[in-house]
């Protein structure tokens, strides 16, 4: 019953999911046990690429959740991104120890740097991992929370949210640049050592890493579908498409929104703590107003609503962000721009909409009793 | 136990406790009194006095711009009025309530243009209008139970949409846009409906079959409908108040109305 509700009756999900379990068992596989000689080796730089990816998928699975089902569109996730990835970064900051190149015992480099005497209050806790865990949740969870009941309880939608929550993300930006916020200014944190006692760099670790992305964006992309398949998925998809009505029918829509938007968040900062081990740095950058816009395009261009469009975009665009900026890193940011005018001109649903088009009955034309599930289902893929 | 005081101390976040018997003894469910509304010192309202029995059908007819929509707006928490009360019989001040709270209460509305779930078929549209437990947490697991969908059952007979249960709402006709709508009132157990322009831009059979709905509703629900079709409301009118700049101009039987001086005054002024 639950399988069939939240898998077998989604086919773009199940392939979706499918290819990333291949890649899970594949990609260890072609980097591991197969020599680097053969053509099939996949170096440990393209498994990282590949983990960075995941997460980003993630991330994007997070934005899709309030925009395509919901409405809402931040304009401001990569906070909650980096919020989650500061957490991590703290803990594998705290985890260098005495290895450090001023070799203090309890301060990270950049502390020792500024003069400061010992830890402040809020990096207490940071040196056990499950406290850091906690963080990685509580932080953007915490911080969307706050925001969220800001924000909806004053009914504050549509472009003015996007503006506002892009100017949340500025104003980190901003604060965490600060050297005096005690987050290592601009340089954010880096030259992390280990991770659970595994040297960051490794291979096993690097593959581990990989894993733990694809698990947990295989856990997020269920928790995800069980939300849109509930009946609290209707009432989300019915607060898109007629707030007042919703309203009418007794549903409190602040409340609806602001636990999806608090749970999108957080989806957002696990990504954000799977990220920044991989890439061994988090710093103000991942703040850019820019980042959070881009990610969307990642959404728009995968197609919004169907959560699978999400990660298939995401994918595609970073993907293709990887092999451009090799040729031509300053004209990345034009081709963005064309590719979300492009999309939104030609591809309304995204690419998997392109997929979706020649076997689905459009909704208006099904009349006859056909089970309610399905039906829901092609009215989703419709809007 | 005294609802008001109860509302206010839960920070408006629980709902007051409507499952106690509507204090209705006086036979009015409904007080709208001095109610005055100004957008930017532009009177939509204004003094506007108007008393619903239970179980009453009433028709509010007027010019455009007569405030029909924004007394509906009051009373169902839209808008809150610069002035006067609305009490929701003897205890419950409506004027104290957000719009979902009043809608879990009994104030079933229809909006003026159709507004329903297009993305959800008729069947998922009665669903969610069900009285059931609306708390976020709740609605995660939540399933429909047998007599929830016996109901669902009866109001789709109702509107006459049985044979539609599975179709797009999006795809359905104008008119039965409209039914749905009042279906997913009705799923509400409402104790009073308010019922914005239900005819406009339907065919006479639809408009027919309309007047038949809600000719059949009252009684178990106060219905108050706004109209300004004059046939129709000759066709199910037993009272009738007419509004004009935000207040109302007279009461009585349609042919009162008609035959008053004031009325000809406004209509044909216009
Ligand atoms: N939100 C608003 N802001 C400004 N003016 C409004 C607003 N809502 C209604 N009005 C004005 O109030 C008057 C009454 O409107 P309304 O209640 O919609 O009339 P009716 O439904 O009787 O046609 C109109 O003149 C309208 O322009
Ligand atoms: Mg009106």
């Amino acid at each position: 019953m639950l399988t069939q509700r939240l898998l077998l009756s989604d086919r773009g999900g199940m392939i979706v999911l499918g290819l990333v379990l291949l890649a899970m068992v594949l990609v260890p596989i072609c980097n591991i046990l197969v020599p680097e000689t053969s053509s099939l080796h996949i170096s440990t730089f393209m498994v990282t690429l590949l983990g960075k990816f995941l997460c980003y998928a993630l991330l994007a699975l997070a934005v899709d959740l309030i925009w395509g089902y919901c409405g809402i569109l931040s304009l401001g996730h990569g906070a909650f991104f980096a919020l989650g990835g500061y957490a991590m970064g703290m803990y594998l900051m705290r985890q260098i120890g005495p290895r450090g190149q001023y070799g203090d015992p309890l301060l990270p480099d950049f502390m020792v740097f500024l003069n400061w005497k010992e830890l402040p209050w809020y990096w207490q806790g940071f040196d056990m991992f499950w406290f850091a865990m906690l963080m990685v949740i509580v932080i953007p969870g915490l911080l969307a929370f706050v925001f969220g009941w800001l924000a909806f309880r004053s009914r504050v939608t549509g472009v003015y949210f996007s503006i506002i929550t892009q100017a949340l993300t500025y104003a980190l930006l901003l604060a965490f640049f600060r050297n005096e916020m005690g987050f290592g200014g601009n340089n954010g944190l880096t030259d992390f050592k280990d991770i659970l006692g595994f040297p960051i760099a490794a291979n096993g670790t690097r593959i581990s890493l990989f894993l733990a992305s694809g698990f947990m964006l295989i856990i997020a992309y269920i928790a995800c579908r069980y939300i849109v398949t509930s009946r609290m998925g209707k009432i989300i998809v019915s607060i898109r498409d007629a707030e007042s009505r919703t309203r009418f029918c007794g549903y409190k829509v602040e409340s609806y929104k602001l636990w999806l938007f608090v749970f999108s968040a957080i989806l957002a900062g696990i990504a954000g703590a799977l990220y920044v081990p991989q890439v061994g740095i988090i710093n103000p950058g991942e703040f850019s107003p820019l980042n959070s816009i881009e990610l969307v395009v990642w959404v728009a261009t995968g197609g919004r609503g169907t959560l699978f469009g999400a990660i298939v975009g995401a994918f595609t665009v970073n993907y293709g962000k990887t092999i451009f900026t090799s040729y031509s890193p300053e004209t990345w940011l034009f081709a963005l721009g064309a590719l979300f005018v492009i999309v939104t001109l030609v591809l309304p649903k995204g690419l998997v909409g392109l997929f979706n088009r020649n076997k689905k009955v459009p909704a208006k034309i099904n009349t006859t009793a056909e089970p309610t599930n399905s039906t829901a289902e092609t009215a989703k893929e419709n809007v | 136990m005294n609802i008001l005081s109860q509302a206010r101390r839960s920070l408006g976040q629980a709902d007051p406790n409507f499952g106690a018997p509507l204090d209705t003894t006086k036979g009015t469910i409904l007080y709208v009194e001095g109610i005055t509304v100004s957008f930017d010192g532009f009177r939509a309202l204004n003094n506007l006095n108007l008393y619903i029995d239970e179980g009453e059908l009433r028709c509010i007819i007027g010019p455009n711009g007569a405030g029909k929509t924004t007394m509906m707006d009051v009373i169902t928490g839209k808008t809150k009025p610069d002035e006067g009360s609305v009490f929701f019989g003897q205890q419950i001040n409506l004027l104290e309530l957000s719009e979902h709270q009043i809608a879990r209460g009994g104030i079933g509305r229809k909006f003026q243009k159709p507004t329903i779930f297009e993305a959800l078929s008729v069947y998922e549209n009665l669903e969610l209008a069900t009285a059931a437990d609306k708390r976020v947490w709740w609605t995660l697991t939540q399933q429909l139970n047998s007599a929830q969908k016996y109901r669902i059952d009866e109001v789709l007979l109702q509107i006459g949409l049985q044979e539609h249960r599975y179709k797009n709402a999006g795809a359905l006709s104008h008119g039965q846009k409209q039914w749905l709508e009042i279906g997913m009132l009705l799923m509400q157990n409402p104790r009073v409906l308010l019922v914005d322009e239900p005819v406009a831009g339907m065919t006479g059979e639809e408009t027919e079959k309309t007047a038949e709905l809600l000719l059949s509703l009252a009684g178990d629900h106060s219905v108050i409908v706004v109209e300004h079709d004059m046939k129709f409301v000759r066709s199910i009118a037993r009272k009738v108040t007419v509004l004009h700049q935000g207040s109302v101009l007279t009461e009585g039987t349609m042919d009162q109305v008609q035959n008053d001086p004031k009325v000809i005054e406004v209509y044909l002024g216009e």
